[in-house]
């Protein structure tokens, strides 16, 4: 019975050690100079000021994020649609626009109600 | 599917597609700028829930699948989005003054409202619990928002975020049955739920967790104690018409899946969770009738009766059946009725910078303003189910549906918890007639304010006037449904 799962273990153990190794490999041969400019975390291009835990974002990276995450739904949903759309006929190939057209509904909403200015 | 059968599942979904083409219409309307902006949108909103009220009934007779079945347009979801267009009507209308004394007249709050009503008819008419639980989640999402509209409003915005918490919380437990129930019966479908459960002799304990986690799920969402905090906080925080909105339409649409989930399909299994609910109703009511004896906020007091309505109404699921159901359909309309028309006297208390939501605010309403007054003891004493009130009737059904059932005991708790309840209810009307004013009243009347109180006054009067036609209209709808799952086993 537990027998069953021992290519699962095999598999976890391979890539726990495989990890480990390439991590050490890499620590041997690599050269070792850390300076304050490379130790810094990087964040959008944007220079980070204090904590980040502390510090306030800009409310409208927020936005910008929903927006990203909407069309990023939208393209899981167009990647599995576009694969069957041989079998799924006319049909299948108008209903995909319903979608994308309630999308470009909230889409276009947000454009005219200035969500897509940066207003700094 | 081919394509006769996809335009067949358009016409018969036709309702809620115009009333989500609806919702994005008002939104782009909101946009515009013009003085009559409010009395534009809630004419758009009304006339779209208009239309949306024509195409169901235009669906109306035998039961109607759509979608390969996971879609059905049966007598209980006719009853139940006859429901929501009321309550949505009404809500839109005693909004039209409120938005503006709080500054929250925008196009996306009516979009809004019909996106929520859109869930709720999906909700009804769902016959699979993926389909379910999307009505469920557009439904949570609009609400959501629209509990914390009042943004700058630091109660609303507690609201909304301990509802936003406490959702997900129930969304998540009611998923995770529901993924259960997906792995022990193979389907997601109601009818294959019953068929598969129904084989099964002797349920196993993967059975029971799955049944203990889609009740409490839907328990979250009805209000029912032990899942019932959110609702004082939500209740007291949202804006009045979204409380309004919230206590009778997103109830009646968790009632409408808790009556076809846990009475069309999971009723193979009733041993597994009548004990439950019968526990959880009784402790609903006495927890919302004691509770609310001590509140002083008029919406909170509202919030706990509401919790003690839910409970009440839950008997009728535990006396299931033909009477059992079509009780708890009519309790619900009734309840629409009687508590929009309670929240609407409160708007009309709403006035500059009385906010008239403290039950010391109506003292003395009788001497200056005794037709208003009036229709405020009306929908309180059908709240407390007092004889010849529409609330009487409500009660009364849904206890000789308990007794024909042999549940006389809990009959006779119900009938003592509501004696409890009776006691905050007349307490506004004591200070109503019974105290001398202490301030000048400055009703905030609108045309629209008018309208909605003489309809949910109409409805609670005239329902206790002919009880009897209502609950054959409701009997009708329910006799519907078991026609529907003898067709939908059939295929």
């Amino acid at each position: 019975m537990l027998l069953d799962y021992m290519p699962i273990f095999l598999m976890v153990a391979v890539a726990i050690g495989l990890c480990l190794f390439i991590l050490t490999l890499g620590s041997l041969f690599r050269p070792h100079n850390p300076y304050p400019e490379k130790n810094r975390p990087y964040e959008c291009g944007v220079d980070h000021v204090g904590e980040a835990a502390g510090g306030l974002f800009h409310v409208q990276y927020f936005v910008v994020a929903i927006l990203f995450v909407v069309f990023d739904v939208e393209a899981m949903f167009l990647f599995p649609w576009a694969v069957v759309l041989q079998d799924i006929g006319f049909v299948g190939y108008l209903e995909m626009f319903v979608f994308i057209f309630l999308l470009l509904v909230g889409f276009a909403y947000a454009w005219i109600k200035g969500a897509l200015e940066w207003v700094s | 599917m081919d394509q006769q059968a996809i335009i067949r599942s358009i016409i018969i979904s036709t309702p809620e597609i115009i009333v989500i083409f609806g919702a994005c219409v008002v939104l782009f309307a909101g946009l515009m700028r013009s003085k009559q902006l409010l009395n534009i949108l809630t004419g758009l909103s009304l006339i779209f829930v208009a239309l949306a009220a024509g195409a169901t009934s235009g669906l109306a007779g035998p039961p109607l699948l759509a979608y390969g079945g996971t879609f059905v347009v049966d007598g209980l979801a006719l009853f139940f989005k006859a429901i929501f267009f009321l309550a949505t009507a009404l809500t839109l209308l005693i909004s039209r003054r409120y938005v503006v004394e709080e500054n929250i007249a925008e196009g996306e709050y009516y979009a809004l409202i019909l996106f929520a009503l859109a869930g709720m008819m999906i909700m009804a008419s769902g016959r699979d619990l993926l389909v379910i639980y999307m009505g469920l989640e557009l439904q949570a999402l609009a609400f959501y928002v629209l509990v914390g509209y009042q943004r700058r409003d630091a109660k609303s915005t507690e609201a909304a975020l301990k509802y936003v918490i406490l959702g997900a919380v129930s969304s998540g437990i009611f998923l995770y049955g529901l993924s259960l129930v997906y792995g022990l019966a193979g389907t997601t479908d109601l009818m294959g739920i019953a068929a598969s459960l129904s084989a099964e002799e002797q349920p196993g304990p993967a059975l029971i967790l799955a049944i203990l986690f889609l009740i409490t799920g839907l328990l979250f969402k009805l209000g029912a104690v032990p899942f019932h905090m959110w609702v004082p906080d939500v209740y007291e925080g949202a804006p009045t018409p979204i409380t309004a909105y919230l206590s009778v339409a997103s109830k009646a649409a968790a009632f409408a899946i808790v009556l076809r989930i846990f009475l069309e399909s999971v009723i193979q299994v009733e041993n597994i969770w009548i004990d439950a609910v019968i526990i959880i109703a009784v402790l609903t009511m006495a927890v919302g009738s004691f509770v609310a004896l001590v509140q002083t906020n008029i919406k909170r007091m509202l919030a706990y009766s509401s919790i003690a309505h839910a409970g009440f109404a839950l008997l009728g699921v535990v006396a299931g059946g033909q009477d059992g159901v079509s009780s708890v359909m009519l309790y619900l309309l009734i309840y629409t009725f009687m508590n929009v028309g309670m929240f609407a006297v409160i708007i009309m208390m709403r006035n500059g910078a009385v906010r008239g939501d403290e039950i010391d605010d109506y003292t003395g309403l009788a001497t200056s303003h005794p037709v208003w007054a009036l229709l405020t003891l009306i929908f309180l004493f059908s709240l407390a189910g007092i004889p010849p009130t529409a609330g009487f009737f409500a009660k009364f059904y849904i206890l000789v549906a308990l007794i024909d059932q042999g549940y006389v005991a809990l009959a006779v708790i119900a009938v003592l918890m509501n004696a409890v309840a009776a006691y905050f209810y007349i307490r506004i009307v004591m200070v109503m007639y019974m105290k001398a004013p202490s301030r000048h009243f400055d009703l905030a009347l609108t045309p629209m304010l008018r309208v909605s109180l003489i309809v949910a006054v109409t409805g609670t009067v005239a329902i206790g006037i002919v009880p009897g036609w209502f609950l054959d209209q409701a009997q009708n709808a329910a006799f519907g449904t078991q026609q529907a799952s003898i067709i939908g086993l059939l295929r």
